[in-house]
């Protein structure tokens, strides 16, 4: 039986490991290869890594981290920030990721990720939509860090991203990324089911309970977090007990 | 020496860093004089049947894994891709040869209307079919971790070893006298994974 994925976020900047809330209020939190051995002994499902400062001098910091982490713990890592083409792609594929996350680009020249899609298979490319409420208090989805309204609604963009190509979607909510208040599980909902490749949940998660509520309530197939294991007590392995006492195929 | 082969596709530096994790000595490499010199051959592999079919044979691979493979029975691995490609057919895209070593066609996993979401990504555990040494040591509900979206349908059962259940049951590992192959990513498994790789250096 197929397993639910608990997924630790690792947002990097420059070398090092960061939290931040809301996109923004930047905390060190540590580093990142430190943090990954720590996920991996306590069985962590995948790690998702995202530079968050990527630009086109400092993309070293994300392959080297790649890299370095990949040497050590032999679990699934999927890598972001600032691809913005297939050989920049190829070149953190060949660091040791397993898949691809792309946001910003992806939004800019959709025919993208059909081309990566094309290039390293379906299930390697991760489309990350990140999304807040506007000024009209509807939920838009927001390219560059949250800095940039695109007009698009995170509905209809999960669809079209499906349609060219992505394989998995990691969808995060901008307004509860770092508050520790649980997941927007009406916006989760609204997408799992509206595409039918998995939707990994991210924002929000405060408790271990908001875990199970984002596969129980949101059908989200994996579920990420990062505050909740950096500034409480709570960790992979408690969080899996729970995911599993709640009733969820966790692994053992 | 272990040699993987490199045809431009695939994680090959974390599977050339699982087989270095335990002790075992490897390579990375395009070149047919390393195959033949090789004492294991493993095809890694992330990426669309025909352009993996296109690359092993514009990198003029091919024949030498016949040659080392069919001919000198040099023990081999397939990983992911690297199994499907081992099919007669693959039809991701378009219909296209594969390697034919397997009786067998690649088809996309069909458990949509089932509710289920394609690809199948995560852990899984498995049905062991038969007796195998990949698995010694190994505990019977250890989970594997799985990416794709297509599957191998083998014609002959008897080549399947264990499948995992995905909506429908799912060729997850073969074997066929020398060759061996694995639909999951053992360089991403964890402490199973690596001892299935330990497994397939000590005992195929």
């Amino acid at each position: 039986m197929l397993k639910v994925r608990l997924i630790p976020t690792l947002l990097l900047k420059d070398s090092r490991m960061i939290k931040t809330k809301r996109f923004g209020e930047y905390r060190d939190v540590g580093n990142p290869r430190t943090v990954a051995k720590v996920y991996d002994a306590q069985k962590a499902d995948e790690l998702i890594f995202l530079d968050i400062a990527a630009t086109q001098e400092n993309r070293h910091f994300l392959l080297e981290t790649i890299k370095t982490v990949a040497e050590e713990c032999f679990m699934p890592l999927t890598a972001g920030g600032g691809i913005k083409n297939v050989a920049q792609a190829r070149e953190i594929l060949q660091h040791g990721a397993d898949k691809i996350a792309i946001n910003s680009a992806a939004i800019e020249t959709p025919e993208f990720i059909t081309e990566l899609s094309k290039a390293f298979g379906k299930s390697t490319v991760i489309v990350s939509i990140d999304f807040k409420k506007n000024a009209n208090q509807k939920k838009e989805v927001f390219s560059n860090r949250g800095t940039i309204a695109t007009g698009l609604d995170p509905v209809a963009w999960a669809r079209e991203v499906e349609q060219r190509g992505a394989g998995e979607i990691l969808l995060t909510s901008i307004d509860r990324e770092g508050t520790m208040t649980g997941y927007d599980l009406d916006m989760i909902s609204a997408v799992t089911g509206a595409v039918s490749i998995p939707v990994i949940a991210s924002g929000g998660v405060g408790t271990i309970q908001d875990l199970v509520d984002g596969i129980k309530i949101g059908k989200a197939s994996a579920v990420s977090a990062a505050s909740i294991f950096h500034f409480t007590d709570q960790t992979i392995f408690k969080a899996h007990s729970h995911m599993k006492q709640a009733g969820l195929a966790v692994r053992k | 020496m272990v040699t993987i082969v490199d045809y431009g596709l695939g994680n090959l530096f974390s599977v050339a860093k699982a087989f270095e994790s335990i002790g075992i000595p490897v390579r990375i490499s395009a070149d047919p004089k390393d195959l033949k010199d090789a004492s294991h051959i493993v095809l890694p592999g992330v990426g669309a049947f025909p352009r993996g079919m296109q690359n092993l044979k514009s990198e003029g691979l091919l024949e030498t894994l016949e040659e080392e493979v069919l001919g000198k029975k040099k023990p081999f691995l397939g990983i992911c891709l690297g199994l499907q490609l081992l099919a007669d057919k693959g039809y991701e895209y378009e219909e296209s040869a594969g390697i034919g070593w397997i009786k067998g066609e690649v088809r996309i996993l069909d458990v949509e209307r089932q509710g289920l979401k394609v690809p199948h990504i995560g852990w899984n555990n498995l049905s062991l079919k038969k007796e195998s040494q990949l698995f010694k040591k190994i505990k019977p509900d250890a989970d594997f971790y799985f990416v794709h979206s297509y599957q191998l349908h083998c014609a002959d059962k008897e080549d399947i070893v264990a499948t995992t259940m995905y909506g429908e049951e799912i060729t997850a590992v073969i074997e066929h006298e020398n060759i061996c192959a694995v639909q999951f990513h053992p360089e991403k498994s964890q402490d199973a994974g690596l001892t299935l790789l330990e497994n397939f250096y000590q005992y195929a």
